[in-house]
């Protein structure tokens, strides 16, 4: 590999005085040499390949011929796809709101000089330390229909208590959310209370001073100020909705039917065990598509930000 | 932070406002912790006691045998010797693969921050974008190359594979940290004739301790908890414990038995979750790196 890289880097040019050129100065080149070439492959060739076959009609092994647009047609004429699309949407979107809701609030009680704030804040972040298989597997049993939450309410005194989500293809979309909300909504927590501590204390005593409540001070110019930080964790919720993969596979399993399916899992199914490559690329094209629409505007506006300043 | 209600005598509004405020904040916690109580209790249940018992009521006795029974019996669809050899099978992936991404990401931090050279600006933010692409894009190709390079289905392969992807991570983590270091120091020292390497080495990694423990952390988490590379590209004896433990829970010979079941979930769980007991500043610092721009 290093032969390679100092190959194709002989044909730069060199900024530096020659007499002084040394193995020193290629060194940078040399030891990036691996990582540059690995993620022009690894990552753009490989996300050529795949928008490659998804213009072919590859079912179990690639093949290479074209077809067009066919491939498009047939995801969007699948019912599949469609229900695990509105699945994305309405994940996605509960995920987002309540996650970002429940971290915001959080972090401004947290930040009332609360006693043993370390202690809930650990409690309220160690869900990000675990897998997604295993918060899928304790609340599939939370939320089983027989021996879970229904049981102990009904033991509780609830006799009409119902909760059978589960096994209700309109409604186990929302045990997804429920499970991802644990996961995820304390690390929205930890963002904002990050950015509640970084925020200028003259600007909140002035505002104090000027007579404005506790409330009126976070909604005019706390809440105002973190709008960064807002962003940034709209993006990292987004792009974990679009990503979810493994808390339906250990949470539902895409059932009943296919009713809980997310684009994720759609297309690990069809790439591997439905014989059918070419939908399956596809589709991850339409995921890409879908980061793609939220990364690079913020990307950009990060970008832009930074030559600002 | 803008509170003044400790300096002044608490008026009796102020007193139910804060009662509220740690009932809300207790109610939450609660809700968080729920899931791991339960998980624990069942694991300490017979399966009878399951099935009469409610999800919160406490075992009779404590009953350790379905904690055996996840280690070292337990049925994950091909064969049945509980999650042990997975739980380990995840070690030999996570230990070299968090050891080579890390290595690489300090030297490529090191090349994007200190040693600028033509381009290397823009091949930092072509990196960036593959720390977001869904998975997805690249599955069907990297399972290719991997058959081609004749380490599919191998250990091997997915320390590859995992190494691949986490470079992107672990190159922003010590880049965003390596950019705070002045410039002038690397040029004083290369005057002094000091080299690449020797100024990576005396001058730079003995400062870089809080990032690499950062990065690490990190890293250990990511591979430890992942699903999606494990399911496509491990074969059968290779599988990380995540997979094992779903094959496990959606194995069922017989009548369902939840307490093993949860108790496969906490052994899965706990390396993480024992990192981020005793490390949890640096976990937390890891989440945010990415997100507050620092």
């Amino acid at each position: 590999m290093n032969t390679e890289a100092a190959n194709s880097g002989s044909g730069q040019t060199q900024s530096g005085r020659p007499a002084r050129l040394s193995l020193a100065d290629w060194m940078p080149k040399i030891v990036m040499a691996p990582t540059v070439i690995v993620t022009l492959v690894c990552i753009y060739g490989y996300m050529i390949w795949t928008a490659v076959l998804s213009f072919t009609n590859s079912r179990m092994l690639p093949s290479y011929n074209f077809v067009g647009f066919d491939q498009y047609e047939r995801l969007f004429n699948n019912d599949r796809w469609i229900v695990a699309l509105t699945n994305l949407g309405i994940f996605g979107g509960m995920f987002i709101a309540i996650c970002l809701f429940l971290g915001v609030t959080l972090a401004i009680f947290l930040d009332q000089k609360i006693r043993a704030e370390g202690a809930l804040r650990t409690i309220y972040l160690y869900p990000m330390a675990i897998s997604f298989i295993v918060t899928g597997t304790a609340w599939k049993w939370l939320l089983n229909p027989t021996n879970g939450l229904e049981k102990m309410m009904i033991d509780l005194g609830f006799e009409d208590f119902r909760f059978n989500w589960l096994a209700d293809p309109d409604m186990v979309i929302y045990c997804l959310v429920i499970a991802a909300v644990w996961q995820a909504s304390g690390f929205v927590m930890a963002l904002f209370l990050a950015g509640l501590r970084g925020v200028d204390g003259d600007l909140i005593k002035a505002a104090h001073l000027d007579g404005a409540s506790t409330f009126t001070t976070y909604r005019r110019i706390i809440l105002p100020s973190l709008k960064p930080v807002f962003f940034s964790a709209l993006v990292i919720l987004s792009h974990i909705a679009i990503k979810s993969f493994d808390l339906v596979a250990a949470l539902t399993n895409g059932g009943p039917g296919y009713s809980s399916d997310l684009p994720a899992n759609f297309m690990y199914a069809h790439t591997f065990t439905r014989s059918q490559v070419g939908l399956g690329s596809a589709s991850a094209m339409v995921m890409l598509g879908c980061v793609l629409a939220i990364l690079v505007p913020y990307l950009y506006s990060e970008l832009r930000g930074e030559r600002h300043e | 932070m803008s509170n003044n209600t400790v300096g002044r005598k608490s008026s009796g509004l102020d007193k139910v406002f804060r009662i509220a405020l740690y009932t809300v904040l207790i109610v939450v916690a609660s809700f968080y912790l729920m899931p791991f109580v339960v998980m624990l209790i069942t694991s300490l249940k017979d399966v009878e006691e399951i099935r009469t018992g409610t999800l919160l009521s406490l075992p009779a006795s404590l009953h350790f045998d379905s904690w055996a029974k996840a280690w070292s019996s337990a049925c994950t669809g091909s064969s049945c010797g509980g999650i042990s050899p997975y739980f380990l099978n995840s070690f030999q992936i996570v230990i070299p693969a968090v050891m080579i991404s890390t290595l690489l990401g300090a030297i490529n931090g090191y090349v994007i921050s200190l040693w600028k050279f033509r381009g290397s600006d823009l091949f930092f933010a072509a990196l960036l974008v593959g720390c977001f692409i869904p998975f997805q894009v690249i599955l069907l190709p990297m399972a290719r190359t991997l058959g081609w390079l004749g380490i599919a289905n191998t250990t091997t392969g997915l320390v590859f594979v995992h190494v691949v992807y986490g470079v992107a991570f672990t190159t922003l983590f010590f880049r965003n940290f390596y950019q705070s270091i002045p410039g002038e120091l690397v040029k004083a020292a290369r005057l002094d004739g000091a080299g690449f390497f020797t100024i990576f080495y005396r001058i730079i990694l003995p400062v870089s301790t809080p990032i690499i423990v950062v990065t690490v952390i990190w890293q250990f988490t990511q591979i430890w908890n992942d699903f999606l590379f494990g399911v496509a590209f491990s074969g059968f004896d290779t599988q990380p414990v995540t997979v094992a433990l779903n094959n496990l829970v959606n194995t069922s010979f017989g009548g369902k038995e939840y307490n093993v079941d949860m108790a496969a979930a906490i052994i899965a769980a706990l390396p993480t979750l024992a990192v981020y007991v005793f490390a949890g500043k640096y976990f937390v610092r890891g989440l945010t790196a990415g997100a507050v721009k620092g």
